[in-house]
């Protein structure tokens, strides 16, 4: 397998406050990869430094054996980087239809934009993802799991090679966070590379074939679900011995 | 299509009111009425559609005013070519302001432009060659055939500029371009990660809506007949221009113009019959009571009065 | 454009009497745009209406340091009324609040202007109190007395404020507020009502900085217009909601104004607080005390 992104010491800074230090991470192509640790340990700033809404003061970020960690956000995504927010931020005066309307016009179809069936594309990804029949709901009135799942669907609007979720699943009920499971498997079964975010264990750890474990802005431990768990720790981060 | 016929319409009917009507003051007040839909059509494409508020229309607007003396005074150039020029100069204003600004949060580049006004009006008012803050008188040409009255020309021209404005604002909202800044105004971040280069969107929705200020104000001196700084770059061209949009609603390309005709028509009355200090008082109390009551304007209202009629 | 030392050190003086002024009219702002994030265009509003409160108890017999003292808990729940309603109509329906909010504010702005020229008229308004008209001698300087209380005024509430801020728990409470809601809230405290009492508080400083408007000098209607340049260029110069920065920016505001004024002439004056405030907003958007 090759490496698709890698995260090469990276660093970032908040005045005096280091939200990450020397944190070097290599995802491979098509892989499962979960990312935890407790609140305010750097996991958001990390993804916010992969994605572009974030500058990180040291180290690369190579994507697909290139250095992105000077582009700005749009030209990641363009580049095949897409995620979903911890906090949803959907396009609240659109159509979930237009919400991904957005990506594929800006992303996709930048040099056919009016041959394009937008429609039609988008409708495909949200058949997928299971929210057809909201395609024309407006995005403020819909539920926290759709949300969620149209966070994920714009995301993939953007014919991503690297999904980003972040806690897509925080706040849902067990049968929703089984139906976003689903989806994020079946996105990775066509070849898409996932980085999971999370922090109801059970599905990162039923997700992922490799885990990475932050506290502190500090990499703590690193290896498959099971070794995470039987860390001491990884225990010692959570449980706050 | 439907759009083009009912502005060749609108269009015909004003030419038509210019060739039969022989009183000038209809003109007079039309004029100010049409120059406030442009004003407000051109503000909405950044404040309405990408959601950043523009305190700075008189500084666009004014330097359209001064481009349009300068290349007279300078050229003595056709009507024409003045607005082409006022609306480059504008534009690069509205361009370089988006530049420095428009990667800040609202607030700030709101507060920019309120300093871009000071700053322009300043420079004019320390700059001989256009009169400095006395104005300068100035002498109208002729009007060009087939038109007898200049006022009557100008009253055309600005109709002309009406329906050029409401046609690009449209094309922007109904086009990816649209889309894109509406994902701005939602959530900027949101929109950068669905692709959305959202600099280099708000500077050209910027400078774009800074161009159709200027052309609004290069008629202006000849309207006048004079230019002079305090009341070219009046802080009234901001007001109208920021409460039409809000009060017509921001998020189709009519909104701004129904806003405009209502609020310079309620202008000329009150202007006229009471005060004008009392004019903007009901500006001011109509813009709090629909950001507050009718978020979506009156188009917003009217949707809700009638759900399935698209307006 | 002649130079000499005299006049320098003349515009220096000056300039530090009118800086400290600056930044005592700019603290309210500094507290309720630079702290709570209200986007507060009415602020030099609310402190001109202070001002001709100033001149109407001035009117009673009132001095106006007095009255600007007497003004501050009507102006205290005026701007804990003001922020209710705001939060209520804006901030907690949430989405577009940026735009509307400021045209709300806009809005306000030219509802208490139009209210002033309907009441007042548009002619000027000074207030009367010994040492206004006056002036201390210093050899060859003259300062108008005026300038020197408000200059002592300035010191003292941005003393007090800051001490308030820095010592007192509800003080401390609205510095988080502007950093961490969450946090506030795991204490215990309501953050929504900090804010209010914030706004509240700023508000309250703004009708002693009314009073010390026309102290300085006469007042109009549309003086506001003048002071939304100066008091954002301030706030945003010193990094929001820094106080020693407020007074910092106040004072570089100050001297380049006065500098400005002596060396090129009065019509090139207003754009100074402007062209700093594009400067910093261009090239330092954080301020120069900023976080």
């Amino acid at each position: 397998m090759t490496t698709l992104l890698e995260i090469k010491g990276v660093s970032k800074h908040f005045g005096g406050f280091a939200a990450l230090s020397d944190v070097s991470i290599a995802v491979a192509r098509g892989e499962r990869f979960g990312l935890i640790g407790p609140n305010g340990s750097g996991k958001t700033t990390l993804i916010n430094c992969v994605s572009g809404s974030l500058r990180n003061d040291a180290g690369s970020i190579v994507f697909d054996g290139r250095d992105v960690s000077r582009l700005p956000a749009y030209m990641r995504t363009r580049c095949g980087i897409a995620r979903s927010f911890q906090i949803p931020r959907p396009f609240a005066s659109m159509s979930v239809l237009e919400n991904l309307a957005v990506p594929l016009e800006y992303v996709v179809h930048r040099r056919s934009l009016h041959t394009a069936d937008t429609r039609g594309e988008a409708m495909e990804i949200l058949k997928d993802i299971g929210l057809a029949d909201k395609a024309d709901t407006l995005a403020s009135s819909l539920s926290q799991v759709e949300l969620r799942k149209m966070e994920l669907a714009r995301a993939m609007a953007a014919h991503p090679r690297l999904l980003i979720s972040d806690e897509a699943m925080a706040g849902l009920s067990s049968n929703e966070v089984s139906e976003v499971l689903e989806i994020l498997f079946k996105l990775n079964g066509t070849g898409i590379t996932v980085i999971m975010i999370e922090h109801i264990m059970q599905a990162v750890m039923k997700f992922s074939q490799r885990v990475v474990c932050l506290d502190a802005g500090r990499i703590i431990c690193e290896g498959s679900p099971a070794e995470i768990v039987a860390n001491a720790d990884v225990q010692r981060a959570y449980l706050g011995a | 299509m439907r759009f083009w016929i009912s502005s060749a319409c609108a269009f015909a009917l004003a030419v038509l009111a210019a060739a039969t009507l022989k009183n000038e003051y209809y003109f007079f007040a039309g004029y100010t009425v049409l120059m406030f839909v442009v004003l407000a059509t051109a503000w909405n494409i950044l404040g309405g559609y990408a959601g950043y508020v523009n305190f700075g229309t008189p500084a666009f607007f004014g330097l359209g005013a001064y481009t349009a003396v300068v290349v007279f005074k300078a050229t003595a150039a056709p009507l024409v070519v003045q607005i082409l020029a006022a609306a480059v100069m504008s534009g690069l204003l509205g361009f370089a302001t988006g530049l420095l600004t428009l990667r800040l949060r609202g607030i700030f580049f709101a507060i920019a432009t309120i300093a871009v006004t000071v700053i322009m009006e300043t420079l004019f008012i320390n700059w001989r060659y256009t009169g400095g803050a006395t104005g300068l008188q100035l002498l109208r040409p002729a009007p060009v055939w087939p038109f007898e009255s200049y006022i009557t020309m100008l009253f055309v021209v600005m109709a002309a500029m009406t329906v050029a404005a409401i046609a690009i604002a449209r094309y922007i909202e109904t086009s990816w371009i649209g889309r894109g800044l509406r994902a701005i105004r939602d959530s900027e971040e949101a929109a950068e990660c669905s692709g959305v280069s959202t600099l280099k969107l708000k500077v050209f929705a910027c400078a774009i809506s800074g161009a159709l200020m200027g052309a609004a104000g290069a008629p202006m001196p000849m309207y006048l007949s004079f230019i002079e700084p305090a009341s070219t770059f009046n802080l009234n061209y901001a007001i109208g221009a920021l409460a039409s949009p809000m009060i017509g609603g921001t998020a189709h390309y009519l909104g701004p113009v129904i806003g405009a005709v209502i609020l310079s028509t309620i202008q000329q009355v009150v202007t006229v019959t009471i005060s004008s200090e009392l004019n903007v008082l009901v500006v001011g109390v109509l813009l709090v009571v629909f950001v507050v009551a009718a978020p979506e304007g009156i188009l917003g209202l009217v949707k809700k009065l009638f759900p399935r009629k698209k307006p | 454009m002649i130079f000499s030392f005299e006049l320098l050190l003349e515009a220096v003086v000056f300039g530090i009497l009118l800086g400290c002024f600056y930044a005592a009219v700019s603290i309210g702002l500094s507290v309720s745009f630079g702290l709570l994030d209200v986007p507060h265009v009415a602020h030099p509003a609310i402190m001109v209406f202070g001002a001709y409160c100033t001149y109407l108890l001035g009117q009673y017999g009132f001095d106006p340091i007095l009255a600007g003292i007497v003004l501050m808990p009507p102006f205290f729940l005026l701007g804990m009324g003001v922020y209710r309603f705001y939060y209520e109509t804006f901030e907690k329906r949430g989405s577009d609040a940026g735009v509307r909010g400021i045209a709300f504010f806009f809005g306000l702005t030219l509802i208490i202007e139009v209210g002033l020229i309907l009441v007042f008229g548009v002619d000027q308004r000074s207030a009367e109190a010994p040492y206004i008209g006056k002036a201390l001698s210093l050899g060859e300087m003259r300062i108008p007395w005026r300038f020197i209380v408000s200059f002592g005024v300035a010191l003292v509430l941005m003393t007090a404020l800051t001490l308030y801020l820095s010592k007192t728990f509800t003080g401390r409470a609205i510095k988080a507020v502007a950093q961490d809601e969450g946090a506030l809230r795991l204490m215990g405290a309501d953050p929504v009502w900090i804010k209010q009492w914030a706004f509240g508080i700023a508000t309250a400083v703004s009708a002693l900085a009314g009073a010390m408007l026309i102290i300085v000098g006469p007042v109009e209607p549309s003086l506001d217009r003048v002071y939304i340049g100066r008091t954002f260029a301030v706030v945003v110069l010193a990094g929001l909601g820094s106080m020693t920065g407020t007074l910092a920016a106040g004072l570089i505001l100050g001297i380049s104004e006065s500098i400005v004024l002596m060396h090129f002439g009065a019509s090139w004056a207003p754009a100074v607080a402007f062209g700093l405030l594009l400067v910093v907003l261009g090239i330092r958007p954080q301020g120069l005390f900023g976080r």
